[in-house]
């Protein structure tokens, strides 16, 4: 079906020179939702470069043991910047990405339901981020020489007490994350109104794709978690400026309760975060293995039990506080349910898989890259889940391994799949199979070298946020192994970048479908046109253009 | 290349029948969840917080129970509703009516929390920073008085284009929004009021 024949369009505009200022003001007043997808995506991209650079210091501190490239100070802001980034200004931009660019393609929708507020959102994204990174200039306030925060990315109290946190730095923290954190929710907001009213003629919810069910209930953790950590944020300001006493502890106020609000928002987040690689997943996979997605409906009922169960798991990670033992016994058990949804749609990915006719295309071998490292971070998770185990390794590099196995392995990995899987509808052209392949290969060799032996470490004693540490207790050869990793996977992601800029002008041209796909986006010229459709369409399966490709055969008569 | 019209059998039908929700209505019914996630949070700190302050003033001491700023803010639901059933039947005077009461109660509610605030602050010495409960006091009530604030200000909007000639009518969807929101506010008070008035004391 993939027919390649005809050359490559791009849309015809006014002027027939190239123009800067136009340009630039195109992109700044843009309010079409493909723009700002892309737009969320390319400055994720950029924020992602930063924050590697940041891990791949610290990886370099910690390769070999008394290390001292760089100082202890620069240390602790290297890791909260590092982190602070990766989720807040690397992941959630994804989400709106992801969900700005395709929501509406795929629901056979002209924009956004409400374009202006998304462009909106994207700004105040975009300033937030900034406005955490001049603290690099600012942080110090006028007295200092200017620093980032250093206080971790979860920031706890008293920590962030203006008694232990001088200067401005703890100041950008909150107010930057407070900035994009209104972003998020306004572009979560735009998503949900989207799906729900801007559905072409037929697109019942039960036809709709995965990738929008999952969207759509990722937006809706989005504006319930988010704004608690607005609220704790906001306290937090009250107390460092207005001397209010939420978290100072000298006058009754309680430092366990930030950890409380904070987690709140953290652990739904981590959904936020890793769902966007669930709705990848779910349209990629179907794709390569020539099989309708098995068990749709159990697919959308476990993302929707994710997003109920998992506003209710957050003080899992607080075990070691020292909570009543009715509460470690029923956050335990809360968290050891979220992984029975999760485990249902690993198991309906791996069914769609079996009896298919797997296409190992770049796309495809991220997702299964996907599957078995998510499978491990889902594993060492409910370990986690189990209390006294997580007596022993709290704040140890176990639950960094963990975590950086879901957000790496797992995140990163299936937003690569993404990317490479819908670079053709974004730009007209291919990325290169070839740098593809490298790209896998080194990516995933890297990380299962630089996480996996995070784990033994942890396993090992060895705590979480040290800059350095001493030889002889039998760290020093994991962790030089580690770094050797990082830097691997560095060397695949700048084979990443590399492909996309190479590809972009020199890639082989793609087509309208060069997958052979199934959903809607893949129905119109590719990039698509401002408009998306020029007739909005008009659907009766879940498979609109299976149907159109196969009229003897077409979904609807099954329905 | 121009895309292909996608389409199915049966399409003009479909066409014809389908219907979604207004993009407006979720919008703002989305909006309404996200600030009640938001005031969860606070509601929560000043119960946590109930009774934890070192040192005094306490609640028993200084809050007086603010009945007449209640009534109005609860009425002023009601006369928002009227306000909006005279639109609807176009009767843009009585509209214009309700509609300015609605606003004057708004006023008089906030103007009370000004007054209570007044006390707190120069005749008790309760301030924000003085205990748990100056705190917690000031975020919560404060949160939902700047809510209130939004929700005059685009009323006064509303009232700036009807008495300028603008045909409001037309508008009525949004005028409902603004409803919603409003009702919300009210809402809101009622939880507030309980457990800063009537558990905290």
């Amino acid at each position: 079906m993939a027919s390649i024949d005809y050359p490559l369009e791009r849309p015809q505009t006014q002027e027939s020179q190239f123009s800067f200022s136009v340009t630039f003001f195109k992109w700044v007043a843009t309010v079409d939702h493909k723009r700002l997808g892309l737009m969320y995506i390319i400055s994720a991209l950029i924020f992602l470069v930063i924050a590697g650079i940041m891990a791949e210091v610290m990886r370099m501190q910690l390769m070999f043991p008394n290390n001292h490239l760089v100082e202890p100070d620069t240390f602790n802001r290297l890791f909260t910047m590092h982190g602070t980034t990766m989720v807040f200004l690397v992941g959630m931009p994804m989400v709106a990405g992801f969900s700005n660019y395709f929501v509406p393609l795929m629901i056979g929708a002209r924009d956004m339901a409400f374009p202006r507020l998304n462009a909106f959102g994207f700004w105040i994204f975009l300033f937030g981020g900034l406005l955490l990174y001049f603290s690099y200039l600012g942080g110090g306030g006028l007295s200092g020489a200017g620093s980032a925060p250093d206080v971790g990315w979860f920031a706890y109290a008293p920590l962030t007490e203006k008694a232990f946190s001088r200067g401005g730095a703890t100041d950008y923290w909150a107010l930057g994350i407070l900035v994009s954190g209104v972003g998020s929710i306004a572009s979560a907001i735009n998503v949900i109104a989207t799906t729900l009213s801007l559905r072409c003629p037929g697109m019942t919810l039960s036809r709709m794709p995965v990738f929008v069910w999952v969207m759509l209930v990722d937006s809706w953790l989005i504006i319930i978690a988010l704004p608690p950590l607005s609220a704790g944020q906001i306290m937090l300001e009250f107390d460092r400026h207005l001397g209010a006493n939420f978290f100072d502890t000298q006058a009754g106020g309680s430092a366990v309760l930030w950890q409380h609000i904070f987690w709140i928002f953290g652990h739904p987040e981590v959904y936020i975060l890793i769902f966007p690689a669930f709705a990848i997943l779910s349209e990629v996979i179907p794709i390569f293995s020539r099989k309708p997605l098995f068990g749709r409906p159990a697919m959308v009922g476990a993302v929707v039990a994710i997003g109920f169960i998992s506003l209710g798991v957050w003080a899992h990670h607080m075990f070691a506080v020292g909570m009543t033992s009715w509460s470690n016994t029923f956050f335990a058990a809360s968290s050891m349910l979220v992984g029975v949804p999760t485990g249902i749609k690993i198991f309906n990915w791996t069914a769609t898989m079996y009896g298919g006719k797997i296409r190992f295309a770049t796309p495809m071998l991220f997702c299964l890259a996907f599957l078995f490292q998510f499978l491990t971070a889902g594993l060492t998770g409910i370990m986690l889940a189990v209390a006294p185990f997580d007596w022993q390794l709290h704040d140890s590099y176990f639950v960094v391994g963990h975590f950086h196995f879901t957000l790496v392995a797992g995140l990163v990995t299936g937003l690569f799949a993404g990317m490479y899987y819908w670079y053709p509808k974004i730009t007209g052209r291919m990325l290169s199979e070839k740098l593809g392949k490298w790209h896998f290969w080194l990516f995933v060799i890297g990380l299962n070298m630089t996480f996996i032996p995070m784990h033994f470490l942890g396993l090992l004693g060895m705590p979480r946020r040290i800059y350095t540490y001493w030889p002889g207790r039998g760290w020093e050869f994991w962790n030089f192994f580690e770094s050797i990793g990082a830097i691997v996977q560095a060397i695949a992601v700048a084979i990443f970048i590399y492909n996309v800029i190479y590809s972009y002008f020199r890639g082989e041209v793609a087509g309208d479908d060069p997958w052979d796909a199934w959903t809607l986006e893949w129905g119109t010229s590719s990039p698509p046109p401002e408009y998306n459709f020029e007739k909005l369409p008009v659907v009766r399966s879940a498979r609109p253009l299976w149907d159109l490709k196969h009229p003897q055969d077409p979904d609807w008569k099954f329905e | 290349m121009a895309a292909p019209g996608i389409t199915a059998p049966g399409a003009l039908e479909l066409e014809r029948t389908w219907k979604t929700p207004d993009r407006g209505a979720v919008g703002v019914i989305f909006l309404i969840i996200t600030e009640t996630s938001l005031f969860t949070i606070f509601v929560a700190t000043y119960l946590i917080y109930i009774g934890k302050s070192l040192n005094g003033p306490y609640p028993k001491d200084v809050l007086e129970v603010p009945i007449l700023a209640t009534v109005c803010l609860l009425s002023s639901s009601l006369t928002i509703y009227f306000a909006e059933h005279a639109l609807k039947h176009r009767r843009l005077g009585l509209f214009k009516i309700w509609w300015i009461v609605t606003m004057c109660l708004g006023l008089e509610f906030l103007y009370m929390t000004g007054s209570e605030w007044y006390k707190l602050i120069y005749h008790d010495h309760l301030t924000i920073s003085t205990n748990l409960f100056g705190s917690t006091f000031y975020s919560l009530v404060g949160l939902h008085a700047s809510h209130v604030v939004v929700g005059l200000s685009f009323q006064l909007l509303v009232l700036i284009v009807t008495l300028l000639g603008f045909p409001i009518h037309t508008q009525l969807r949004r005028v409902l929004f603004l409803s919603w929101y409003w009702h919300f506010v009210d809402a809101v008070w009622v939880v507030v009021f309980t457990v800063v008035y009537i558990i905290g004391r």
